[in-house]
């Protein structure tokens, strides 16, 4: 660890066990200061943002408290790790926080531990005052259209999930040799994919992107990525930032087409700050002359990237063989009603593009954990209020699966702290009853050990951080990510 | 997580126009702060006190935290030095990649401040409760004319604790 993170972390540690203190109006820690030994006992389900901000919060405000933190993967972090782009380090410097809150004495991190098999639901209610379920959103939404099988056709979060190292995703091996990409949706994971393939590799060789996925981008034959959406320019969900560094990366040319934007300008004046910067970077694209810079590199580009929009799926197209995919036909759409909430319907019309690559980039869906909690397989979520899970005392939710997979870490923060409020309220107010002492883990210990499972703790954790590392330093990266999981357990157990 | 996970070329953070006269990561400002504090140590008291200014920070609960800071130094450094208590405050650490430092300012402080570039501005559009007075701590470096200035911390989110008295609560988000 550097001297500049152990100075931060050391501060941001200091903050954790402080001010919960320094604050005398706390109700939580007037009501629970005395208490020497902590009382009530708090399981979280997934080790993501959600689950750590959610721990964060509780172990601040209540000194009462002790947080197990479940994760089915041997190393914690979740989506900070697997799903955050590898040329965004600076996202990740959540994890300093996390790991300072995994080092307080009041919070235990259990890896490799399966919820739902290794553990059953049950056994959790019983074993804690209160579960929170925060495991965030691992399946994918489907196309539903002829094809989505075809090879060459992959999840957004699958693609994600090999470049950043996931161990289920590591032989995922796409095949970057046709000179066409088709992306489907507009939001932020969509530019990550696009930028992740397009840029130049000395800048990805800087990241913690895996070797292998390295290895295959540098030798990608990909001249240009379709980046396509069922609605228009004022309807696209990714945010102004990952436009930015599309528009600004080097080597690559953006190519929107004017006719787009016409008639948009009007619509700008009565629309919220965000969605109107938005728009505007995307109308200075379109439709103005470059100028210095950007007019050389994009003289100068061998790539080239493009929003289309009114375009919904309807097929993909396989090769003469049937073996491969060889294009897509879309359905030309266009917009009922305006704004957020505008509907795209089809025109009747139809147009193909041909590629040798699909990414389905429609978002990801949380998955039903166990049949005693309660599921909504419509909205993809929990049912809850606030982070209470309907219906279910003792249960809550925070991150994805309590309002569903979209916005960005900041988001998940505040709402993971929602629940922890809730949680504290209900403790408060005895609607949590915490009277009965609980055993906590050393309930679960036992079970573990009869049922073959050998949990990572967070020591466990970082002797696979300090591996990463090395192999990282190397070779010139921050960190070279272990792929197996098989791996990651004989190094925590060394 | 090694210091490399930040390249300086990655995010060159603001304070361009701050008395310091190069910009620099926050981090590496904090390298040199805290050197200065080990050498003079035994002179803290004797830091001359137009070197400092006092902040007020209204918190998500309303209340109000009155503290001093260098001049030079950003908002986001005062938070983290004095341990001020604004849960989630700075998660990326001053890096430009996310927008938990929001603050709001009072109109006429606001006016006398540099400008944002693009890049706080692309942040700040995903802050809650965005305001026309808006801006990021990381991104605004104390000077003298600040003295005594008040800004707000915004709610996140609804706080169930204050829900039954929407009164108490401060921001108007």
């Amino acid at each position: 660890m550097s001297a500049y993170c152990s100075r931060w972390t050391l501060r941001f540690l200091n903050r954790l066990c402080v001010s919960g203190l320094a604050k005398t109006n706390n109700k939580h820690v007037q009501h629970f200061s005395s208490q020497t030994s902590p009382s009530v006992q708090v399981c979280i389900v997934g080790s993501g943002p959600a689950g750590f901000y959610t721990a964060q919060h509780l172990l601040k405000s209540h000194k009462g408290i002790h947080v197990d933190i479940f994760e089915k993967l041997p190393v914690p972090f979740g989506l900070v790790r697997f799903g955050v782009a590898p040329d965004h380090p600076e996202v990740k410097n959540v994890i300093n926080t996390f790991t300072q809150t995994a080092h307080l004495e009041r919070c235990e991190f259990f890896g490799n531990v399966t919820i739902g098999s290794d553990i059953t639901m049950e056994e959790l209610k019983m074993a804690y005052h209160a579960v929170i379920l925060c495991y965030g959103a691992e399946g994918s939404r489907s196309l539903g259209v002829p094809g989505e099988k075809l090879s060459g056709v992959y999840s957004a979060k699958d693609f994600v999930g090999w470049y950043n190292g996931l161990p289920a995703n590591k032989d995922l091996n796409p095949d970057l040799s046709s000179d066409a990409v088709v992306i489907l949706g507009q939001g932020n994971v969509a530019l990550d994919v696009a930028r992740i393939l397009l840029s130049p590799v000395e800048l990805l060789k800087k990241t913690d992107i895996t070797q292998a996925s390295l290895d295959s981008v540098a030798a990608s034959k990909i001249k240009r990525v379709v980046i396509v959406g069922r609605r228009g320019p004022l309807q696209v969900a990714c945010t102004i930032k990952e436009l930015r560094e599309m528009v600004n990366l080097p080597g690559t040319k953006p190519v929107l087409d004017r006719r787009d934007f016409e008639g948009i300008k009007d619509a700008l004046k009565d629309i919220a700050r965000p969605r109107k910067r938005l728009t505007e970077l995307l109308m200075k694209v379109a439709m103005e002359e470059p100028s210095g810079r950007d007019a050389e590199r994009w003289a100068a580009a061998s790539q080239e990237w493009s929003l289309r929009f009114l375009r919904s799926p309807i097929k993909i197209l396989p090769t003469a063989d049937g073996k491969k995919v060889a294009g897509i036909r879309f359905a030309v759409t266009t917009l009922e009603g305006s704004g957020e909430n505008a509907k795209a319907v089809l025109t009747g019309q139809e147009e193909e593009v041909s590629c040798g690559l699909i990414v389905s980039s429609i978002g990801y869906k949380s998955l039903p954990i166990d049949d005693g909690v309660p599921f909504d397989e419509t909205q993809g979520v929990i049912p809850n209020d606030m982070g209470r899970v309907c219906q279910t005392p003792g249960l809550y939710c925070s991150g994805w699966v309590k309002r569903g997979p979209t916005g960005v870490i900041a988001t998940t923060m505040n709402d993971s702290f929602e629940t922890a409020r809730c949680v504290l309220e209900d403790i408060d107010s005895r609607v949590l009853d915490c009277s009965m002492a609980k055993p906590g883990h050393h309930a679960l210990r036992g079970l573990l050990e009869k049922r073959g499972v050998t949990p990572v703790s967070f020591s466990g954790w970082e002797k696979i951080d300090a591996l990463e590392v090395t192999r990282g330093d190397e070779i010139g990266k921050p960190r070279e990510k272990l792929l197996d999981v098989q791996e990651m357990l004989q190094l925590a157990r060394a | 997580m090694t210091a490399r996970f930040l390249p300086v070329t990655q995010r060159l953070i603001t304070c361009t126009r701050s008395v310091l006269s190069a910009p620099i990561l926050v981090r590496e400002r904090w390298l040199l702060n805290n050197g200065r504090h080990r050498l003079f140590s035994s002179m803290t008291g004797m830091l001359r006190s137009e070197d400092k200014v006092i902040v007020n920070f209204i918190n998500r609960d309303g209340e109000k935290i009155t503290t001093e800071g260098k001049i030079g130094d950003s908002l986001l450094d005062v938070v983290v030095e004095k341990n001020l208590d604004i849960d989630g405050f700075g998660a990326c650490e001053g890096t430009l990649a996310c927008s938990t430092c929001h603050l709001i300012f009072d109109d006429d402080i606001f006016k006398q401040l540099d400008s944002a570039t693009d890049e706080e501005l692309d942040m700040l559009d995903l802050a809650y409760g965005l305001t026309d007075t808006s801006r990021l701590g990381c991104q605004i470096c104390l000077k003298k004319f600040m003295n005594d200035m008040t800004v707000k911390v915004p709610e996140g989110v609804s706080d169930v604790r204050q829900a039954a008295d929407m009164s108490k609560t401060t921001s108007g988000i």
